[in-house]
This record gives structure tokens, sequence and C-alpha cells, in this order.
């Protein structure tokens, strides 16, 4: 290392910094729809990917509208709302139609939902062609900020985070000082009781379904400025967002948002030490290691079993 | 025949002859029968007086459909465009498409369909080198014949195989010279997807890079397929600070490599970028503004300036569309059909042993990446071109090799 001088490896420990916290965004958004329906509701959603590709498709959609108006620079604000409009009304959907049926068999919500994913994939194919599309990206999305000559801040990077810590603040928000909130914990907590003071567990379970599949929505609009949308992105993420909400802890929203800092940080800082698949591989042996150790994840709710 | 005169004569035997001419050539049965399909078919393929059967077996479902469908299309293409012409010995081409579904064993039973059931004369087929390698038992064993179209690591040859791209020391030693004489470059950044193809390709680039350019490699690094977090490797680059980025990263990875790259402020004003694994297909995902100024290394590209490619363009696009692009696989596997029509012409058979025997040595002009030649080692004799990416998603063809003659087995890379 001392063939570089001190100047630069001061700006590569601040670009690596970012880099961390962007990935830390990135995890954290693609497990916090997970975390609302594994977590409070025990679904194994094997289609969460496929709820992160359909709000990249309506952006995609939504861009290219926008391209033909000439509003590029607008839109995409607008096109993150669509996007979670849309994935929680097909959530809310599919929650009727499918999950509801499986509350009491969860292991059968895997092969459901495994199911269900496989359609999704296929429509998408069939609907927007089997080739990976990109959405248009306004002006001010693209390139980067530079505090110094030397150093780049990606301003997408930039813009995921800030939406990443926003929709975190809307779920605490929602699921610790709102009505509905109160009537999620309570139906998780005990549904039998719930019922009986006059809550509509039915309903609390849709809405806490459609929500988690909403925020899944808002995530997959915030992907399109880093990779492209195609037919199959679903499945890429489905195994990250698994592994940040077991590793955080299933019932556990703060462990979610530590478990996606602490993987962020750890698989950014082994891949700059090492190559990057063997970063990859070291993470894993960390995560596989503290889960023998404490196989409820790092923020093990204490409820009597 | 009294009242008919010698000029009413003339006439209508004129007319009957035209008329029998067009006939011949629309249903090829007057050619068709100068080769009698007791002599053209030997080994009891599916082929009649009339008709040829063949296969084409792509995935078009599943992760690799995306880049498989233009295979398909370039296929079907040249197959309609060789009907029209007549067909083979006279024989129209009837094409049996199975999926392959992105699966390797399913690639494997669907050739055994195609060979075994079928019967057909020879498939045109598979991507990813995995999907050839596990329907290459299959072939060997039922004597089928595989025109294979995707550029790819080399250090394969079978007498059943036809490769129409290009093997990976005509695609790596050419586009490496060119780039470190036009811009002095002596460092190189190697990185590409975990999987055969980018290991071997960069195994003999940092041969040719160390041995023959007097360079050297300041970081090789492979990435995880489907993985899209570039975070750390782009510092890891920007520290090093190498002349040339040499890269051979595919699928979902490649366009979020392309973006992050952008964002984190290395475009082409910065940093010069050779690629092998950038074709006009992979553009569509990428955004041609992310890759504006970068370099890619191909057989082919689809603004070529020649004759045939312009043919070639302008009636794929009459029968796919006006949006569709060509990409570098997607005209090697155009050629496929081509070339096993001369097989099969030059051998006066079906027979797949005779056949394959026929091609080495055939020139084929009409190609629309200039001209190829079938060498000995059933892979092709082709040119390697540079192209410098523009916003539109189109190239600038800004070098172009001789003509490379293909080596599957390079002494001094292994």
């Amino acid at each position: 290392m001392f063939e570089y001088s001190m100047a630069e490896i001061g700006n590569i420990v601040v670009m690596q910094a970012f880099s961390g916290l962007s990935l830390f965004s990135v995890l954290l958004l693609m497990a916090l729809g997970l975390a609302i329906i594994f977590g409070q509701m025990g679904v194994i959603n094997m289609a969460h990917g496929e709820f992160m590709a359909i709000g990249a498709y309506t952006t995609v959609f939504l861009s290219r509208v926008a391209e033909t108006y000439g509003i590029v620079n607008y839109y995409f604000l607008f096109a993150i709302v669509a996007a979670f409009i849309i994935a929680f009304i097909i959530g809310y959907i599919i929650e009727f139609a499918l999950i509801r049926h499986l509350y009491k068999r969860p292991l059968d919500t895997l092969l459901a939902t495994w199911g269900l994913s496989l359609v999704m994939q296929q429509i998408f194919r069939s609907t927007f062609g089997a080739k990976e599309v990109s959405a248009v990206l306004p002006e001010w999305l693209m390139g980067s900020f530079q505090p110094t000559p030397d150093i780049d801040i990606p301003i997408n990077g930039v813009f995921v985070l800030a939406l990443a810590l926003v929709v975190t603040a809307g779920v605490y928000i929602f699921m610790f000082r709102s009505r509905w909130g109160l009537r999620v914990r309570a139906t998780v907590q005990n549904r039998v009781m719930a019922g009986a003071v006059g809550i509509n567990t039915k309903k609390v379970d849709r809405v806490t379904f459609a929500l988690g599949c909403g925020i899944a929505g808002v995530a997959g609009a915030a992907f399109t400025t880093i990779a492209s949308t195609g037919p199959t992105t679903g499945s890429l993420y489905i195994v990250d967002s698994f592994m940040v909400v077991v590793f955080g802890g299933a019932a556990s929203i703060l462990g979610t948002i530590a478990s996606a800092f602490g993987i962020a940080q750890a698989q950014s800082i082994l891949q700059f030490f090492m190559t990057s698949s063997m970063g990859k591989v070291a993470t894993l042996m960390v995560i596989v290691g503290i889960l023998m150790m404490r196989p409820e994840g790092l923020f093990a709710s204490k409820v009597r079993k | 025949m009294s009242k008919t005169n010698r000029r009413q004569f003339i006439t209508k035997t004129g007319a009957l002859m035209g008329a029998m001419l067009t006939a011949g050539i629309i249903s090829g049965s007057a050619y068709a029968a100068d080769f009698p399909t007791a002599k053209v078919n030997t080994t009891k393929l599916a082929v009649t007086d009339t008709t040829v059967k063949v296969g084409i077996l792509h995935s078009s479902t599943g992760t690799m459909a995306i880049s498989e469908t233009g295979s398909i299309q370039a296929e079907k293409l040249a197959i309609a465009q060789i009907n029209a012409l007549g067909g083979v010995l006279g024989r129209k081409i009837e094409v049996i498409q199975e999926d392959g579904a992105s699966d390797w064993p399913t690639f494997a039973e669907k050739s055994k369909k195609l060979l075994v059931n079928d019967k057909v004369a020879t498939v045109f087929g598979c991507w990813t080198s995995a999907s050839r390698k596990a329907v290459l038992p299959v072939f060997e064993k039922e004597n089928g014949l595989l025109f294979y179209p995707t550029f790819y690591e080399g250090l394969e040859q079978s007498k059943n195989v036809f490769y129409t791209g290009q093997e990976a020391t005509q695609q790596i030693l050419a586009g490496l010279d060119w780039i470190a004489k036009e811009k002095k470059a002596k460092t190189f950044y190697l990185i590409g997807s975990d999987y055969i193809w980018p290991r071997t390709s960069m195994k003999i680039a940092r041969k040719h890079i160390e041995q023959k350019l007097g360079g050297k490699v300041v970081g090789e690094e492979y990435i995880a397929l489907g993985d899209t977090q570039f975070g750390s490797v782009i510092n890891k680059i920007k520290l090093r600070k190498p002349d040339v980025i040499y890269a051979a990263v595919v699928g979902g990875s490649n366009v979020a490599w392309f973006k992050q790259l952008n964002a984190a402020g290395l475009n082409s004003k910065k940093q010069h970028m050779l690629t092998i694994s950038v074709t006009e297909d992979e553009v569509l995902g990428i955004g041609g503004e992310n890759l504006e100024g970068f370099y890619s290394a191909m057989k082919y590209f689809q603004s070529l300036k020649n004759p045939n490619n312009e043919k070639f363009v302008a009636e794929f696009k009459k029968m796919w569309g006006p949006k569709a692009v060509i990409g570098d696989v997607t005209q090697a596997a155009y050629l496929g059909p081509w070339l096993w029509k001369a097989a099969v012409e030059r051998a006066g058979s079906f027979d797949v042993t005779k056949a394959a025997a026929a091609l080495p040595g055939y020139e084929f002009k009409e190609a629309p990446e200039g001209y190829v030649k079938v060498d000995p080692n059933h892979h092709l004799e082709s040119k390697l071109r540079v192209g410098k990416w523009r916003a539109d998603g189109q190239a600038d063809v800004v070098y172009e090799s001789e003509l490379i003659k293909p080596d599957p087995f390079p002494k001094g890379y292994q």
C-alpha cells in the first residue's frame, strides 16, 4: 500500500465508505418489504423479487412515456409512487386469491409463491420481451458529485440511500406510530385475541402483505438507477433479501436494518481487500458462523413459545 | 393444329416452358429430380423428395432467452431466404424448433429428440458453452451435425460441430495489439464474470499482455454471475489507475457494471476500456449513453459498411421489425444455414459425414461480415473489428484486422 500517496488513500477511504453505505441502502430496500411479510406474517414469499420487477418495469414503462412527451427530468418521483401503488394492488389481489388459503400451511406458501414467481417471470417475458431493458434516467440522477477533483460520489447512490432512509422512516411510523401498525402488531402477537377485541384480522393480513409488496415495488423502481430490468431480475435479489432478513432476526425491523448494515460493510470492505467473489464467500462464511451461534438471528424477538 | 401458326406455337411453348421453369423454382422438384432421395439420403434422415427437416435448438424461455432470441431470428431468416431460392438440393427446409429453456440437461434431452425421433439433417443451436458441452456427447454418439454461433473460449473441436463464432484467440489477440499500439497502453485491469469463458479468455489475455506486449496486469477480478454491486471493484480500479480496463462481464451484471462505472465518474473521457462481451444486443439494456466512447472487439457490427451487410440488415428488419438490432452472435447464427446448404451441395448428399467432410475450404463471400472461410478445424477464418460505441447504441468501426486463422488450441496460452 506504500506505493500510493496519503491523499490517494484518503480519497479511496471516502469513496469506499460511501460504497459501503450505498450497498447498505440497496440491501435495506430489498429486505424491508420481505421483513414485513416474512417477519410479521410468517409467509415465505419467494415471489418477492418479482414484485421488485413489477416496480422496475413500471419505471421503465413510465420513462418511455416521459421520453415521448419530453419530461424525462420530472417523471422519476412519480414513477416511484406509481410503482408502489401498482405493486400494492397486485399484492392485495394475490393475498386474496392465493396466500390467505395457506396461512395454516407455512411451508406450502414457499412452493405456492415460488410457482407464482415462475408464472410472473413468464408474464414479464411475454409482455415486455426477453431482452433486458433500461429506464431512461433524468439528467439529475446521472454522473457524480465531486467535493474535490479526485473524489466521485455517485448521485444515484445518494438517491437510493435517501430513498431507503425515507422508506424505513415510513415503515417505522406505520408500524409503531399508527392505528394500523397497532392492529398489525396485535394480530402478529395473538390472532384470536385481536379478533376478539374487534380487529378485522383478515383485512390486516391483506393490507400488510400488500404493503410489503408495495415496498418491494419501490425498491425495484430505485434499482433501475443502478442495474437493468429483465424478466428474471427478481431472482437476482431474492437470496440477498432472505439473507438480510434471516440474519437480522425474522420478526424484528430493527434487526433487518442492523443486518443490512453489517452485511454491506463486511462485504464492501472484504471485496476491496480480496477479490470480488472471495469477498462474497468470506461474508457468507461470517454469516453462517454467527447464525450457528445465534440461530434466531441478531435481534431475536423475546416471545414466549 | 391446323389453326395454330408458327408464331402462336412459339408463344405457347415458350409460355409453357416458362411456367415449367417457374414451377421448378418454386417447388424445386425439377432440380430435386437430379438428386434422387435414395442417393442423397443413405442414413435415413428426414429427407423426402420435396422437403428436408432441420432443427433449431435455443432457449426461448429462461435467463438465456435474452441472448438466444436474436440467433433464432437470424436462423429463421436465413432458412426463409434459402427456401425462396429453391431450398437445398431442390428440397424445402422445414424447421422443427425446440426450447432448451436455459437448462443444460433439457438441451441434451431435446437434442436427442431432434436427432433420434425427428431425424433432422442438421441442428442450428446452443448459445452458452455449458449447453454446447451438454449436447456434444449426443451429437457425437448419434452422428448429428451442429452449427454453433457464439464466440467462445476455444479448447474444443468435434467432427460433428461447426463453430461459426470466433474462438478466444481470434477475438482477443488482435484487439489487445490494437489498443496497446493505439493508446500506448502498458497497464491493464482484467475483469470478467466468474465462469469458464471469461476465465479462459483472461488467461489468454494475461499471457499475451505480459509476454508479447511487455505490459503489466495490475488487477484481475471475477464477479459472480448476476452480481450487481461494483462499488468496491470500481474503487480498486481507481486506486490502481490502469491504462485500459479489459472487460468480459455478462448478463445483468454487465448493465450494472457500466451504469455504476459512469456514476463513479469513470467514463470514456477518463478511462479506456476494451470489452469482449458487449454487442448491439447488450447495448439495449446498458443504454448507449453509459457506453459512449468505450470499445468492443467483435467480428461483426451492425453498422458495417458493405453491400452484403446492408442487404442483410434491411431484410432482418423487414422480417423482425424496424427496432430489431443485430449483434455479433446473431450474424454468426445467420451464417449457419448458409454454410450447411453449401456443405450439402458440395457433398451432393445430406449424409452428415459426407456433408461435414465437404465443408472445410469453403469460402462464403456473401456473409454480412464480408468474407469467411471454413478452416479444416471446423472454425471460421474471419476478421476482427474494434467498434467505438456511440450514444445511439451503434458502433463506429475504428479498426479492422487481416483475416485471422482460427486456433482453438493455442500453444503457449494454456
